[in-house]
């Protein structure tokens, strides 16, 4: 990984050519769209190199982030009426906005004394599953062939049943573009597109952000110096004014994804309408199983709604919402280190390793002190 | 921590203090002043899990712990005390193996371990041994974690992390990383007699991290840090990779951070080399007069990042 990380040359060059063609352009609006890209981003002070007329704001790339309150909260539920239910890590501790039971996290839950079990793999839960219970299905389209492949090969138990609360994400990028235009904020100018996601999408699925938007798309690597490539790459697409995709990360993303993933995606899941936590609905964002693999679906066993449409979603005055589209920085939010911190968390993003608040608190994002000496 | 130990021990403690730094201070030890002279005396528990990992266990890290916490206040350890608390059960071979690297890390810094106290607690109380030391020694010239000063050099006396990635790499069974675990004492004598050290740390819990903001924000100075000048080995580099953790959290228990006069700063580097336990030292940064209290890194690809104090413990009982 040397020449995409330690290497404070090909940085350094890589700056000056940003700094050359960011003079050749007005104030220029990127979003990074993943989790990973906003912890590069801030771990290696990616910001701080770009010239301030060159904004990087962090995209919804956190699964864990945007999944609803009321999902948690059935979850708790389920698991303190007997029900085993399997968990990430990160899921774990997500904060649910109404107690059950006195309940807030799956965290809590199991500490009362509910069926929670912490595990790596939808395949783990699979082997251990003995008795009634549910898989807390988050994720995005790089989750989604694990989950299916498993049910393809029918090495699923019929007692652990599949909640399959996995997000689309090239339908979350058309919302965060459509939410910079609508509210009047200054328009994205383009968009590094997730590399991890696509390679199971393929770089394709970003065709409709050049052609439906004008916006120069670059599938990039989490290395810093990818990161700064694509910044680079996105400029160069912009002073030309010719939007288009273009695969930064090549050494893994190929133009048509992951064809036998795709498949078995296609196999047991289909595309609906899905809620997003601080967000709202967002249309066929989200993956449901198909009627074949109906006796895994968590949604039917348990009764559950598929969209479920709260009022509110986020604690007063938590501005996830906003930061999760790059409307706001986590250094805006007046919960942000105060109340809200990596150890005790109030809004979702500051759950997950992957949240841009999370992340924020523990690699120190925000303006650095002094910068420009 | 320090926040709950603001909240709780120093508001129901009244008498807090015995010399120049008492508790309120929360240093890594306090002073006493007895006929003119400071004595330095300092106390740690340790409930490592696992107890014994590879490079040491919890005996060698009790004794090599304590004796670090009197070096970095410039002390010279006189003598210490072994309070052990062990679960039931609990076979007395294992406890001999604790005992045995205790006593070689006490021969090896010449310092006598002489008085203690054994309980055994009934089963199912605890689910390992808990070892608390105590250690007084003699400072001719205290370090303050408050003397850093614009221009001091900062310097740390080898590679970081390796100890908390070790107790992680046991934990989550991800092969094996050898413990830092030693003292730290050869390296400040080294650098106490080649040069005027301004303040002085082991960066234990929250690692590099915790320990230069504390640093920065008790003596009111900025810190900057060069990334690519600070020393990670291979595996912790690793390691740290692939659960996604900042090395610079990590804990050290046998590494020194020091505040270096400027002018110093190349023969205590080259003194410290030269030292046991401090061959893999370097220099990593600079105490600035800008942005007094926060620590900022120029990271490997040149931009500056705050390195924030570590927020809570994530993995509890690493030491």
């Amino acid at each position: 990984m040397k020449p995409f990380r330690d290497n404070p040359e090909l940085a350094k060059s890589l700056c000056s050519r940003i700094r050359l063609l960011a003079s050749r352009v007005g104030h220029v609006k990127f979003m990074n769209f993943c989790g990973t890209h906003e912890w590069t981003t801030v771990h290696f002070g990616i910001r701080s190199l770009l010239p301030p007329n060159v904004e990087l704001v962090a995209g919804p790339g956190c699964p864990v982030c945007v999944t609803p309150s009321y999902f948690v909260e059935q979850a708790i539920r389920l698991a303190l009426e007997g029900v085993t239910v399997y968990t990430y890590g990160d899921s774990y501790r997500l904060p649910a906005l109404r107690a059950v039971d006195g309940c807030r996290s799956l965290e809590e839950a199991r500490a009362l004394g509910g069926k929670v079990r912490l595990v790596y793999s939808f395949l783990e839960s699979a082997k251990e599953a003995r008795e009634e219970s549910l898989f807390f299905g988050i994720g995005f389209e790089t989750l989604a062939p694990i989950y299916s492949s498993l049910l393809v090969s029918g090495k699923v138990p019929r007692n652990l049943k599949l909640l399959s609360l996995v997000k689309l994400t090239p339908p979350a990028a058309r919302f965060a573009i459509k939410y910079h235009m609508d509210r009047g904020l200054l328009p994205l100018s383009g968009v590094i597109a997730p590399g991890h996601v696509s390679t199971v999408i393929g770089a394709s699925s970003w065709e409709f952000l050049p052609k439906e938007f004008g916006l120069p798309t670059v599938v990039a690597g989490f290395e810093p110096i990818d990161v700064l490539a694509a910044v680079l790459l996105l400029l160069e697409m912009l002073v030309e004014k010719k939007p288009r995709v273009v695969t930064e990360y090549r050494r893994a993303v190929r133009w048509e994804g992951n064809l036998p993933a795709k498949e078995s995606m296609g196999e047991v899941f289909e595309s609906s309408d899905s809620s997003w936590r601080g967000i709202g609905v967002i249309p066929k964002s989200g993956l449901f199983l198909k009627e074949e693999f109906s006796d895994f679906d968590a949604y039917r066993h348990f009764n559950l709604e598929k969209v479920p449409r709260s009022e509110r979603d986020l604690e007063p005055g938590c501005r996830c919402g906003e930061i999760i589209v790059g409307a706001a920085r986590p250094t805006d939010c007046p919960l942000f280190g105060k109340k809200c911190t990596p150890g005790s968390p109030v809004g979702p993003c500051m759950v997950s390793v992957e949240g841009p608040c999370n992340i924020w608190a523990r690699f120190g994002g925000g303006d650095v002190p002094g910068n420009g000496r | 921590m320090a926040e709950l130990i603001r909240r709780t021990v120093l508001q129901e403690f009244s008498l807090r203090r015995a010399g120049k730094v008492g508790l309120d201070e929360l240093e890594d030890g306090a002073t006493v002043d007895v006929d003119g002279k400071t004595l330095v005396f300092t106390t740690d528990s340790y409930t490592v899990r696992p107890p014994i990992f590879p490079g040491g266990d919890i005996g060698s890290l009790s004794i090599s712990g304590t004796i670090n916490d009197l070096a970095v206040m410039g002390a010279q350890p006189l003598a210490i005390a072994c309070s052990v608390v062990l679960p039931e059960g609990m076979g007395v071979e294992e406890f001999r193996q604790i005992l045995r690297s205790a006593n070689e890390v006490s021969r090896e810094v010449g310092v006598p371990v002489v008085t203690g106290d054994l309980k055994v607690t009934e089963k199912g109380a605890l689910d390992g041994p808990i070892i608390t030391t105590a250690g007084v020694g003699l400072a001719h010239r205290l370090v303050r974690n408050s003397g850093l000063q614009p221009g001091d050099k900062i310097l740390v006396s080898g590679s970081v992390g390796e100890h908390g990635a070790c107790i992680l790499a046991c934990r989550h069974g991800m092969g094996t990383i050898f413990s830092d675990a030693a003292p730290v004492l050869p390296v400040v004598r080294a650098a106490m007699a080649s040069g005027e050290v301004t303040a002085m740390k082991d960066p234990t819990r929250g690692g590099l991290a915790a320990a230069l903001n504390e640093l920065a924000e008790k003596s009111g100075v900025g810190i900057e840090l060069e990334e690519g000048a600070i020393p990670v080995s291979e595996p912790v580099r690793g390691l740290c990779d692939l659960l996604g953790l900042d090395v610079l959290g990590l804990a050290c228990e046998g590494r020194v951070v020091m505040g270096v006069r400027g002018e110093d700063s190349e023969n205590v580097l080259r003194e410290i080399r030269r030292a046991k336990g401090g061959e893999g030292a370097a220099i990593i940064g600079e105490a600035v007069r800008e942005h007094p209290g926060m620590v900022v890194m120029r990271t490997c690809v040149g931009g500056r990042r705050v390195i924030p104090m570590p927020a809570g413990d994530p993995v509890p009982r690493i030491c």
